[in-house]
C-alpha cells in the first residue's frame, strides 16, 4: 500500500533541503564569490601538497644563486640566501592557513560556549561582566593586543595563534549572544522547555544549531583578519619563527633589499593579499546567499 | 538626557575598571616572572631579587593591582626599564606624531570615502559601482604592512616623489613634514576609506529607499539635491558612528604603519618596548590606547544621539 501511495503522490521536497538548493543557486550565481572559494581551494591544496608543489625546499640555499630576479628556473626569483622564493611562498601557505583556522578555532571554542550560556540565561552575570568584560577587550586596538600577548607568552607560531584567537573571542560571543537572545523567545525553544529537556541541551542541540549561518559567516571573514594578523606579528619577528617560511616574516627581510630585489616582497604580499581577498569575496558570497536580506 | 549620560558614564567606569584589570593581567597573571620577563633569562638573583621589591612583586596580587591603580590614578605609569624615564612623558612625547598621522589618514580616507561611496550608491549595478566595491573590497583585504611597502616602492624607489621613511616635526618644517607624513597616511587612510566606502554604500543604498526621498524626487528637487541634501546627512550618522569604533583598527594599524616607515609614534613605541621588553612602556602604551578608545566611544555615543534624535536616550547598549 505504501509503495503505491508513493507512486501516486508527487515527490515533495522537505523545507530544509530547499532551501539549501535555493542557497547554492544564490552563491553560485555570485562569480566573484565562487571565484574566491576556488582560489582558496587551490591555495589549500597548494599547502597540503606542498613537497609536491614546490620546485625546491623551502630552506635550500644556493649560494650561485641570491637574489636572482625571477626567471624560467625561479618564477619568482630568489632571495638573499638564494632560496626558491616560489618555494618558500607554497610553504609559506601552510603558515598562512594553519594560522588562520586554528586560531579562529580557538575563538569559536572559546565564544560559542560563552555566548550561548550568557545569551540564555542572561542576568548580572551576562550583563555586567560578560559583556562589559568584552566591551572592554573590543576596547583594545587587536593588533597591538596581540602583540602583547604574543611578547607575553613568547615569540613563536603556537603563541601567535593563541594570541590571535583570543582577540577575536569577544565578537563571537558578541554574535552568538545576540543570536540566542533574538531564538530564546521562539515557540519551539519554550515547547523544549515544556517537554523538560535540559538546559544544555536546549542550547547546544535546539538553539545553535539555528545560530549557525551567521557564526559561519564570521568564522569565514575572520580567518581572512587572522592570516593578516599572524603575518603583522611574523612581519614584526614575534610570530613565526625563521627557518620556517612565513609570508609576513619573507616580506619583512625583503624590505631591506626593496631596490634590488623588490621580489622577495612584492610576491609574498601578493600571496596575502590575494588569500585573504579570495576568502572574503568567498565570506561575502557566504552571507549573501545565507541571508539574501543582508545584501 | 542627563539620565542617559549618567548611565553611558557609569558604563564608561566598569568597561575602564576591566580595562585595567586586563592591562594588569597582561604582565602579572601570565606563567613566569615578571621581573625576568623584562631582564631577559640571563639576569643574576640579585638584580632580580632587586627589580622585584622595586616593583613590589613580593606583596600579594591584589595589592600590587591597587598599588598599580593607584599610581596610574595619579598619572604614575611607571618607569622605563630602558632610560628610567617617566613612562607618561615618553607616551605624551610621541603623541603628538600619532595625532598628526590620524589627522592626515582621516583626510585622506574622506576624500576618497564620501565621493567613492554616494557613487557607488547612486550608481549600484553600474561599472562605478563595480569600481567602487572593488576598492573597497581590496582595501579591507590589503595587509597594512604590505601596503606600505608597495607605497615606498612606488612612489620612493620607483618615482622618488617621496622619502621611503623619516618624521619633521610640523613646526620645525611644515612643508617637510607634511611630504613626510603622506605615505603612511595613505597607508592608514586607503584602509579606513574601503571600510567607510563599505559603508556609506550601504547606509546610502538604505536611505535613498526611504518615503522623503521619494517625496523630494516627486517635488521636483533635483538628483544632486536629494542626494547631497537629504540623502548624506541621514546616511552618515552610521557612518560617523562606525568611524569612530573604528579608532582601535586604525591605532593597531598605525603599529605596523609607523614601523615600516620609522614614524616615531605611540605605535612605534609599542613595537621598540615589546622588542626590547620594556614592559612598563608597553603596559602604560596598552592602557593609553584603550583609555583613548572607551573615551573616544563615549563621545561618539553622545555625538549620535545629539545627531539624531530619534534615539531613545534611555539605554546605552
Amino acid at each position: 500500500m505504501e509503495a503505491k501511495l508513493e507512486q501516486v503522490l508527487p515527490k515533495v521536497e522537505s523545507p530544509k533541503k530547499r532551501r539549501m538548493k535555493e542557497m547554492s543557486a544564490r552563491f553560485f550565481q555570485n562569480k566573484l564569490a565562487v571565484a574566491g572559494g576556488v582560489f582558496t581551494l587551490l591555495l589549500i591544496l597548494m599547502a597540503v601538497f606542498a613537497p609536491m608543489v614546490a620546485p625546491f625546499s623551502p630552506s635550500h640555499q644556493d649560494y650561485a644563486k641570491f637574489l636572482q630576479s625571477p626567471s624560467a628556473s625561479n618564477i619568482m626569483g630568489t632571495d638573499e640566501l638564494g632560496r626558491d622564493i616560489f618555494s618558500r611562498i607554497i610553504y609559506g601557505a601552510r603558515v598562512s592557513i594553519q594560522a588562520g583556522i586554528i586560531s579562529v578555532g580557538i575563538a569559536l571554542l572559546l565564544g560559542i560556549p560563552i555566548g550561548l550560556f550568557s545569551g540564555y540565561y542572561r542576568g548580572v552575570l551576562d550583563e555586567f561582566v560578560v559583556m562589559r568584560f568584552t566591551d572592554a577587550l573590543l576596547s583594545f586596538p587587536p593588533l597591538v593586543l596581540a602583540l602583547s600577548l604574543a611578547a607575553v607568552l613568547g615569540a613563536g607560531l603556537q603563541n601567535a595563534m593563541i594570541a590571535i584567537g583570543i582577540i577575536f573571542t569577544p565578537n563571537f560571543i558578541r554574535l552568538v549572544r545576540g543570536e540566542v537572545l533574538s531564538q530564546r523567545e521562539r515557540e519551539y525553544v519554550t515547547a523544549a522547555k515544556a517537554s523538560g529537556i535540559s538546559d544544555v541541551k536546549i542550547m547546544f542541540r535546539h538553539i545553535f544549531p539555528n545560530c549557525l549561518p551567521p557564526i559561519l559567516v564570521q568564522a569565514t571573514l575572520s580567518i581572512a583578519a587572522a592570516i593578516i594578523s599572524e603575518a603583522s606579528l611574523s612581519y614584526l619577528g614575534l610570530g613565526t619563527q625563521p627557518p620556517t617560511p612565513s609570508w609576513g616574516a619573507m616580506l619583512s627581510m625583503g624590505q631591506g633589499y626593496l631596490k634590488d630585489a623588490p621580489w622577495i616582497s612584492l610576491f609574498p604580499g601578493l600571496f596575502i593579499f590575494l588569500t585573504v581577498l579570495s576568502i572574503n569575496l568567498f565570506g561575502d558570497g557566504l552571507r549573501d546567499a545565507l541571508d539574501p536580506k543582508l545584501k | 538626557m542627563v539620565k542617559f549620560l549618567i548611565r553611558r558614564l557609569g558604563l564608561m567606569v566598569v568597561i575602564l575598571f576591566l580595562v585595567s584589570i586586563i592591562v594588569f593581567s597582561l604582565v602579572h597573571l601570565t606563567p613566569g616572572d615578571p621581573a625576568r620577563m623584562i631582564l631577559g633569562q640571563e639576569a643574576t638573583k640579585e638584580a632580580l631579587n632587586a627589580l622585584r621589591e622595586k616593583m613590589g612583586l613580593n606583596d600579594p596580587l591584589y595589592l600590587q593591582y591597587i598599588h598599580w591603580v593607584t599610581n596610574v590614578l595619579q598619572g604614575n605609569l611607571g618607569y622605563s626599564v630602558k632610560d628610567n624615564t617617566p613612562v607618561l612623558n615618553v607616551l605624551l612625547q610621541k603623541l603628538p606624531v600619532t595625532i598628526q598621522l590620524s589627522v592626515m589618514s582621516f583626510f585622506i580616507a574622506m576624500v576618497i570615502a564620501i565621493p567613492a561611496g554616494i557613487i557607488s550608491a547612486t550608481r549600484k549595478g553600474t561599472i562605478f559601482d563595480y569600481f567602487g566595491t572593488t576598492f573597497a573590497l581590496s582595501g579591507v583585504s590589503i595587509p597594512p604592512f604590505f601596503l606600505g611597502i608597495l607605497l615606498i616602492f612606488i612612489f620612493s624607489i620607483s618615482l622618488g616623489w617621496f622619502a621611503p621613511s623619516g618624521y619633521v616635526e610640523p613646526w620645525v618644517n611644515f612643508g617637510k613634514s607634511i611630504s613626510l607624513m603622506i605615505l603612511p597616511a595613505l597607508a592608514v587612510g586607503v584602509r579606513l576609506s574601503a571600510e567607510i566606502t563599505r559603508m556609506l554604500r550601504s547606509s546610502m543604498l538604505e536611505v535613498l529607499q526611504a518615503d522623503y526621498i521619494r517625496t523630494a524626487y516627486a517635488k521636483g528637487v533635483l538628483e544632486k539635491g536629494v542626494v547631497l541634501g537629504h540623502a548624506l546627512k541621514n546616511a552618515l550618522i552610521p557612518v560617523v558612528t562606525v568611524s569612530g569604533l573604528q579608532l582601535a583598527t586604525f591605532l593597531g594599524g598605525a603599529v605596523i604603519t609607523e614601523t615600516i616607515f620609522a614614524v616615531p609614534g605611540l605605535g612605534r613605541l609599542v613595537v621598540d618596548a615589546i622588542l626590547t621588553r620594556d614592559f612598563p612602556v608597553v603596559q602604560g602604551a596598552v592602557l593609553f590606547m584603550a583609555i583613548a578608545v572607551v573615551i573616544v566611544n563615549f563621545l561618539i555615543d553622545i555625538l549620535y544621539s545629539i545627531l539624531d534624535p530619534r534615539i531613545k536616550l534611555t539605554g546605552g547598549q
